[in-house]
């Protein structure tokens, strides 16, 4: 049976080792597709709708086409189709220089007849708002309902109710590279691109139909990605696009979305809100709940969160609808669903716990049915201090008062059976790993190098790793759902380990011993049995001459397991008279199984940790019911974390087993409870809106004054 | 943004025979670039010839003696806040230069620049948005999303002067000096900037064809104290929700004279003279102090999503007084 080996028997796995690009991405070295540039690149750029709802009555590309410099005009939206948000594609240009295309665009002249639009929940959930979506009565899905046991009888046991309703905003991705691609056709029947994708391979699929080509004269590279988050799984219209103008000038694109452009299509979070009723039982027993809730995923469906979460609930109701809006549509963003059901679900659990004038922790304990996150419970609030935490919330003396709060979460990440991987062992004593799947940031690339570097005794930095190019025909899933690691670590291993049999049965004549007795460590092949017989690492592959070994790897269940469990813990400064909020420290101690790179792991969380401060405290869209359009399409009004408001974060790598798990969701979720049930306990005034910004709490604080 | 032609400024007299006759839009001028390269992107402005100020001798010093300060308008933010008289006897305005954007930013970004910048309103940097700002019929905020808009003098247009310099310039007793066809005047930094009621389309008295040159500040007396106060929704680099530029001379525990202007909640770096009236002449405490910030606001007259300005303010007020004299 496959195993890692014991923690002891390790000299690489679990350790924390440097990542292989850090010198290149601090340097510059390393290219992102934003960096490529192709002899005789040509510029794309897109014409969109600023309009969020109208029908097409004429397009003129014809002034474009006249300007020189131009090289290729397309229009996208057919006339007699409906623009249907902001943002929405109605043509595109190339052009030697990204000026003359930016110029070019101007000049497409667009006639669009203004229809109603609404774009915010409100509005759409409003008596005798125009409909917008020919597919549905109205602008609300269905609801799906979901029922168990006994809600009734539930409240009939329950010795405290709280109600109340909470809200999450629509976040978006800002991917530090937005999306976008370079295009080079090398004839009419083979496409290069380059491109910002989770998934090299999907967009190669993709791309192969839309040009009706063989999957096999699509390549597509992707070296190092700057963010994905999930929004970045095929080549999107922007991707396919680019490729069209490539093919029409014939001449390399590159065409990436402006910053405006990514926050208005490039996908987003959907909204939340929940009007909750939930009951608990005298000795803390979560025992009812009852929840009606509505998200908008934009102009699509997709707005769901998880509710109730993590905690046991034996009778429950739950009604969920999406809204539609004539807004860009959602995509998977880190954790689809949870953050937002975890902010809701940790706040109503605080509520419920005062009302029983329970501490929080405890009510959660007795409700958590995970053991993995009753022993975070204990770790974390050692960390965090949990005994220093005000009793009576809003009691701390002075302006600036401090609080503490936790949070939870979980998530899947086993990974699946969709990798194919080949570890090459050269005559010259190199080693080579190669598949199909891409580092979109999260160090996959250095996770490959230690797994092979251990099965041959060798440095992380003697291996070398090919990811990101579909050129090898070795593919690999997207980068999504957390499952990269736990996807391709096993085949590495194996196909590490098929190849490291197959040289020892070349070697194993001249040392005269069983294969089986042949280890390898300090670049030297030797007999465990007798370690006077060894073989040099370089000589025993220099024998190998033309025949280089090389071999694949095979999914292994064994290697990978799913299922962690995480749980933060936050401690905040709220300035009472600015309504400032300063996160001081933020434990995260997040279930990981085996972390392959300890040092990456730890970085995750903290990127998680940062993204859900961001959600608790900064981020949100805002719709302009009257223009239609995105009031801060920009990084100046739309507001992500910056390095004053980073806190000390203690992340925990919290491994208990020996499987590969992937976390790169996971430690986003439970921040933005954490935070919310801080700020509660630092000034006893319950914000039930994300983000946590000062406007709140100093309206929120002369509410409770008054 | 669109093309224009690139004029490097040689002399005064040439920017400002460049500048006439061609009224707002036509002609503009560049130094640091950090304001106007973003309305040039967003096609907001487009003009068709920018003028380079960088190019002008002499005119990005500070000159610091007996008789005040004179700042050149080149003068880098940075410099302001770096500059050792300044961080001493001027503390507000250091501090007020500190505050501002990003490290970046403050190493290009200019004085002249800073109290001339265009409001950060999110409707007038949409160039769709033909707002009553740009000439159209309506000020969007009045009804639309409005957090970070004015809760004083907005009436017509609600935009926020994003200036940090210019409330504690305007606190120190500044005034500017600008230079046009017909010669140089000076004037109250106070009196430079107008309200919409007055001009809705500019947020100063500056004529197309004139340029700030200079910025003088009467020397500060030894019983002299001033504070800079601001409050943002993150570190950096983020504008102001509202601010406060504090300056007293004390006699003692006691208030002489009083000045605060208030920045982030009007169209135009906001003098509270309630605020003053209620500290002049007295014993400087917390209910003094309380009791300036509550006067400051209350002609407030907030929109839809900004009355937690009008505490934001008050409580600065109030903080900046006790920082101040402290």
């Amino acid at each position: 049976m496959a195993s890692w080996g014991e923690a002891s028997e390790s000299r690489l796995i679990g350790k924390r080792i440097p990542r292989l690009s850090g010198r290149d991405k601090v340097t510059g070295k390393a290219k992102y597709t934003f960096d490529i540039n192709r002899p005789g690149l040509l510029y794309g750029r897109i014409l969109r709708s600023e309009i969020a709802h109208a029908n097409v009555v004429g397009v003129d590309l014809s002034e474009a086409e006249a300007l020189p410099g131009v090289k290729a005009v397309i229009q996208i939206v057919e006339v007699g189709k409906k623009i249907r948000y902001q943002g929405q594609e109605i043509a595109a240009v190339a052009a030697e220089t990204d000026d003359i295309a930016k110029d070019a665009i101007r000049l497409i002249r667009v006639d669009l007849e203004e229809l109603p639009y609404v774009v915010t929940e409100a509005d759409a959930m409003a008596d005798g708002a125009p409909q917008i979506r020919d597919d549905w009565a109205g602008n609300q899905s269905d609801p799906n309902v979901r029922e168990a046991g006994d809600l009734e009888g539930g409240f009939a046991q329950a010795a405290v109710e709280v109600e109340a309703t909470y809200h999450a905003p629509v976040q978006t991705h800002v991917c530090l590279e937005t999306h976008g691609h370079v295009a080079e056709w090398e004839d009419e029947q083979n496409l290069t691109v380059w491109a910002s994708t989770q998934g090299v391979f999907g967009v190669r699929n993709d791309l192969a139909g839309s040009f009706n080509l063989p999957a096999n004269q699509v390549r597509v590279i992707t070296e190092h990605m700057g963010g994905g988050f999930g929004s970045k799984f095929g080549p999107g219209v922007e991707g396919r696009t680019a490729a069209d103008l490539a093919r029409i000038s014939g001449r390399p694109v590159k065409l990436m979305l402006t910053r405006k452009a990514e926050h208005l299509v490039a996908g987003n979070r959907p909204s939340m809100t929940q009007h909750v009723r939930a009951g608990a039982t005298s000795d803390g027993r979560l025992i009812a709940y009852d929840m009606k809730g509505h998200g908008t995923g934009g102009i699509s469906s997709g707005a769901g969160f998880q509710a109730p979460y993590v905690y046991h609930v034996p009778n429950l109701r739950t009604e969920k609808v999406n809204v539609a809006v004539n807004v860009g549509n959602q995509r998977a963003m880190r954790a689809p669903g949870h953050p937002q059901g975890a902010f809701a679900m940790d706040s109503l659990m605080d509520e419920l716990a005062e009302k029983l004038g329970m501490n929080p922790l405890e009510f959660r304990r007795i409700n958590d049915p995970s053991e993995v996150r009753q022993a975070q419970y204990t770790l974390g609030a050692q960390e965090i201090g949990w005994h220093r935490r005000n009793n009576l919330p809003g009691s701390g003396e002075g302006i600036k008062k401090r609080g503490m709060g936790v949070g939870s979460g979980l998530w899947g990440g086993g990974g699946g059976p969709s990798t194919q991987a080949r570890v090459s062992i050269n005559s010259d004593g190199t080693v080579e790993a190669v598949t199909g799947t891409q580092d979109i940031g999260t160090g996959i690339r250095t996770a490959i190098a230690i797994i092979v570097a251990e099965e041959f005794g060798l440095a992380p930095t003697d291996i070398t790793v090919r990811v990101g190019d579909s050129a090898p025909g070795l593919p690999s899933g997207g980068s999504g759902g957390s499952q990269t690691t736990a996807s391709v670590a096993p085949v590495i291993k194996t196909a590490a380990a098929a190849a490291k049999q197959k040289l020892f049965e070349r070697v194993a004549p001249q040392l005269e011993a069983p294969v089986e007795d042949l280890r390898v460590g300090n670049r030297t092949i030797y007999v465990v049995s007798d370690r006077t017989k060894t073989i040099k690492w370089e000589l025993a592959t220099g024998q190998l001459g033309m025949e280089s070994i090389s071999e694949g790897g095979n999914w292994d269940e064994e290697l990978r397991q799913g299922g962690v469990a995480g749980t933060q813990f936050a401690e905040v400064e709220i300035d009472t008279q600015t309504g400032a909020i300063r996160v001081i420290k933020i434990v995260a101690v997040q279930d990981c199984g085996l972390a392959i790179n300890r040092l990456t792991t730890e970085s995750q969380i903290n990127g998680g940790v940062i993204m859900g401060l961001g959600q608790a405290l900064l981020e949100e869209r805002f719709m302009d019911a009257e223009t239609g359009r995105m009031l801060n399409a920009n990084l100046e009004d739309y507001k992500v974390p910056g390095t004053f408001e980073i806190p000390e974060i203690k992340s925990i790598v919290f491994d208990t087993h020996r499987k590969v798990t992937g976390v790169g969701e996971p430690p986003c979720i439970p921040t933005p409870g954490a935070i919310a049930n801080a700020v509660y306990n630092a000034i006893g005034v319950r914000i039930r809106e994300l983000p946590i910004t000062p406007d709140k709490i100093l309206t929120a604080l002369a509410e409770k004054k008054a | 943004m669109e093309k224009f032609s690139y004029v490097n400024a040689t002399s005064l007299e040439q920017v400002t025979a460049l500048l006439s006759d061609s009224g707002w839009g036509e002609v503009m001028l560049i130094a640091g670039g950090t304001d106007l390269l973003a309305e040039l992107k967003e096609y907001v402005e487009t003009p068709k010839t920018l003028i380079n100020l960088k190019t002008l001798p002499g005119m990005d010093g500070i000159e610091a003696d007996a008789s005040g300060l004179k700042i050149g308008a080149l003068t880098t933010v940075a410099d302001i806040a770096r500059h050792p008289t300044i961080q001493h006897h001027y503390t507000v305005l250091a501090q007020a230069a500190g505050s501002v954007a990003t490290p970046q930013i403050r190493n290009v970004g200019t004085l002249g620049g800073n109290l001339c910048q265009r409001p950060r309103c999110w409707y007038y940097r949409d160039e769709s948005t033909h707002c009553l700002k740009k000439g159209g019929d309506i000020c969007y905020a009045v009804d639309g999303l409005s957090k970070y808009h004015a809760i004083l003098g907005g009436d017509p247009v609600y935009i926020v002067h994003p200036s940090d310099l210019a409330p504690a310039l305007i606190a120190l007793g500044a005034s500017v000096k600008i230079i046009g066809p017909d010669g140089e005047k000076t004037m109250s930094l106070e009196d430079f900037f107008t309200l919409p009621a007055a001009n809705p389309f500019r947020e100063n008295v500056l004529e197309p064809n004139e340029i700030v040159v200079e910025v003088q500040v009467p020397p500060a007396k030894s019983n002299t104290k001033s504070f800079y106060l601001k409050a943002r929704e993150k570190g950096a680099p983020d504008f102001a929700l509202a601010s406060v530029a504090a300056v007293f001379e004390m006699d003692g525990k006691t208030c002489q004279s009083a000045s605060v202007v208030l920045g982030g909640v009007a169209p135009a770096p906001w003098r509270s003279k309630e605020a003053e009236v209620a500290l002049t002449g007295k014993m400087i405490d917390d209910n003094v102090s309380k009791q300036a910030g509550a006067d400051a606001v209350k002609d407030a007259q907030p929109l839809n999503d900004n009355a937690y300005k009008v505490t934001l303010t008050q409580n600065l007020v109030s903080r900046a007084v006790m920082m101040a004299t402290s």
